[in-house]
């Protein structure tokens, strides 16, 4: 054997050992939140997911506060961000496609998706808490200023960059002979893109703002400093709470034993559920570009 | 229908100038976060805040140069970690394309790029500081570069598949090696969009504050032993954020400035990069 064969040999090893480790790599991910978890998997089971108390001195945990605290939070800053993220997709697909204004926005929202989010949590803390204050003194209700609401508005606004882009895309993938023969029949732009260019992108839409989901239910930093931290039901939207990713933030550096298993069981969920939210929205994704390629030619 | 167009007409206005409004809306948070950061931020920022060391509560003066040389440090690390696994597991798909194990692996950096950052975070701490017994930076690098890993991976996939057949084919038909013709041929020609992937990875992980929470911790004294806790730029706005001293409020707006301009740079300088050099046949 030569040594130039042996080179080849050893790279194409490289190769296909490196993309072995990343297969790897995410498995021993998932099993040693497993590992990690199973004393407390084994304590409460599935009526973890039930319970209301999360009592670290009484060694007593139900993940319910948490579970209703995320799903709060990330539907609420969907519901928030999606007027906006649809309004900019239509604005930068099919209203004003280039020129120095989109230019601008385009750059805007990149700006917008890199700011780290731990700035986020200090804006959040100097503008929105005051703002959320003021308007729990409006509606009577305690003025904590932090809580789900504040959470909600700061994540709406990281999560918009997100949905935004993929929308933009989907709709310039609308082929432009459906447009054209909306238009050729007298329709106006509204109603060409109310009949013709939504129906069409519906689903890669849809799957920005799963990707979009994927992430507010993820978000860390931002929320731990908004939300609160009160591991109790929240009772309305003003009310301080924890996600499960702002209770591993705020408890975990100084957890131990069967507390610490539990907010690893916390974890093992928050990674299963990112992860089905995050292969959905790829796969809509992936299946409507195919299928506007396959259009095209 | 005739006498309905004016109302079709009027309906299509109002339903622009809705869209516009909203666009024009949504920028306003970006422009108020700026501006909060420029106005909080500049006037902390002196040579002194740059390098000095933070001292206690009380003691006027002071600066972040711990969480600057931690934060190099942290970048240092996991860009040593994860840059060559990146690029190599990058090339793979590339070359590859199809195939099972392919789609298992684009399947796992899908997820990987999805997964909470948190998450993470518990991973490098069982890993590697449970075993230690102790926060260090070392593990605070590890949680980072696995997040840089996913970005790399893809834009490298993405990059070199747009280089063209015939280059690779030209290559071989003079003799030269499999492995020669991807490192001597195909990596250089795609090396600006290579690039472009790191320094996004990079940009992305230099703000990330909540795999460090665990794992680097934070350290108010300056370190440079990668076995000991190190301090971090993020980590020190959270930690003066969530304290109750408005001289410490202060500190965290002059660190914000700096860790935006750091950040919005590099991502500036990737797409300075991409543009320039831009990977084209």
């Amino acid at each position: 054997m030569t040594s130039v064969d042996r080179s080849e040999r050893n790279f194409t090893k490289i190769l296909t050992i490196s993309a072995i480790i990343i297969i790897v790599l995410l498995l021993a991910v998932f099993l040693t939140l497993v590992i990690a978890s199973l004393p407390s998997i084994k304590t409460f089971g599935l009526k973890f997911f039930f319970g209301k108390t999360w009592d670290a001195s009484a060694e007593k945990f139900g993940a319910l506060p948490f579970l209703v605290g995320t799903l709060l939070t990330s539907f609420l800053s969907l519901l928030i961000s999606i007027p906006f993220s649809i309004s900019i997709s239509i604005f930068l697909g099919e209203y004003l496609k280039e020129g120095p204004i989109p230019t601008f926005l385009r750059s805007s929202i990149e700006v917008l998706a890199g700011i780290p989010s731990v700035i986020y949590g200090l804006w959040g803390l100097f503008f929105l808490m005051p703002f959320v204050r003021s308007l729990e003194v409006l509606f009577g209700t305690a003025p904590h200023g932090v809580g789900i609401l504040t959470s909600a508005l700061v994540l709406a606004i990281m999560i918009i960059p997100f949905s935004a882009s993929i929308g933009r895309e989907v709709i310039t993938l609308v082929p432009s002979d459906l447009k054209e023969a909306a238009y050729s029949l007298g329709a106006t732009r509204f109603e060409v893109i109310k009949n013709i260019i939504i129906p069409y992108a519906r689903s890669g839409i849809i799957a920005g703002i799963l990707l979009a989901l994927g992430r507010a239910i993820g978000e860390t930093m931002a929320v731990t400093m908004l939300i609160g931290n009160s591991n109790f039901l929240p009772t309305s939207i003003f009310s301080p709470a924890n996600t499960m990713a702002s209770v591993i933030a705020n408890e975990f550096a100084e957890a131990t034993g069967i507390t610490a298993s539990s907010l690893m069981y916390v974890g093992l969920v928050l990674f299963l559920v990112t992860m089905v939210v995050n292969i959905m929205g790829t796969y809509i994704i992936k299946k409507v570009s195919i299928e506007a390629s396959k259009e095209v030619t | 229908m005739k006498s309905d167009i004016r109302g079709r007409i009027i309906k299509d206005r109002i339903f622009k100038s809705l869209v516009t409004l909203l666009v024009f809306v949504s920028l306003l948070p970006l422009l108020l976060i700026l501006y909060y950061i420029t106005k909080n931020g500049i006037s902390v920022i002196n040579w002194e805040f740059l390098t000095q060391l933070p001292r206690p509560i009380g003691e006027a003066g002071g600066g972040v140069f711990n969480a600057i040389v931690g934060s190099i440090m942290l970048i240092i690390i996991s860009s040593v970690f994860s840059i060559p696994f990146g690029i190599t597991a990058g090339i793979y798909l590339s070359e590859k394309k199809e195939g099972k194990l392919c789609n298992i692996v684009r399947l796992c950096v899908v997820v990987l790029q999805g997964t909470p950052s948190i998450v993470i975070g518990i991973i490098a701490y069982i890993w590697i500081v449970a075993p230690i017994q102790s926060f260090s930076a070392f593990s605070g690098g590890i949680a980072l570069g696995i997040m840089m890993l996913p970005v790399i991976i893809k834009t490298t996939e993405e990059t070199l598949k747009l280089i063209p057949y015939q280059l690779k084919e030209a290559s071989l038909a003079l003799g030269v090696p499999y492995y020669k013709t991807i490192l001597k041929v195909i990596l250089p020609a795609g090396l600006s969009g290579i690039l472009t992937g790191i320094l996004l990875s990079v940009a992305r992980i230099t703000g990330e504050t909540a795999p460090l929470l665990f794992t680097a911790f934070g350290n108010q004294f300056m370190n440079y032993n990668i076995l000991k806790p190190i301090d971090s730029l993020p980590y020190r706005i959270f930690y003066y954020a969530m304290s109750p001293y408005p001289e410490w409020h202060a500190f965290a707006w002059g660190a914000s400035f700096i860790l935006v301009v750091v950040v919005l740079g590099f991502n500036l300088i990737a797409r300075g990069i991409a543009i320039k050099w831009k990977v084209q046949f």
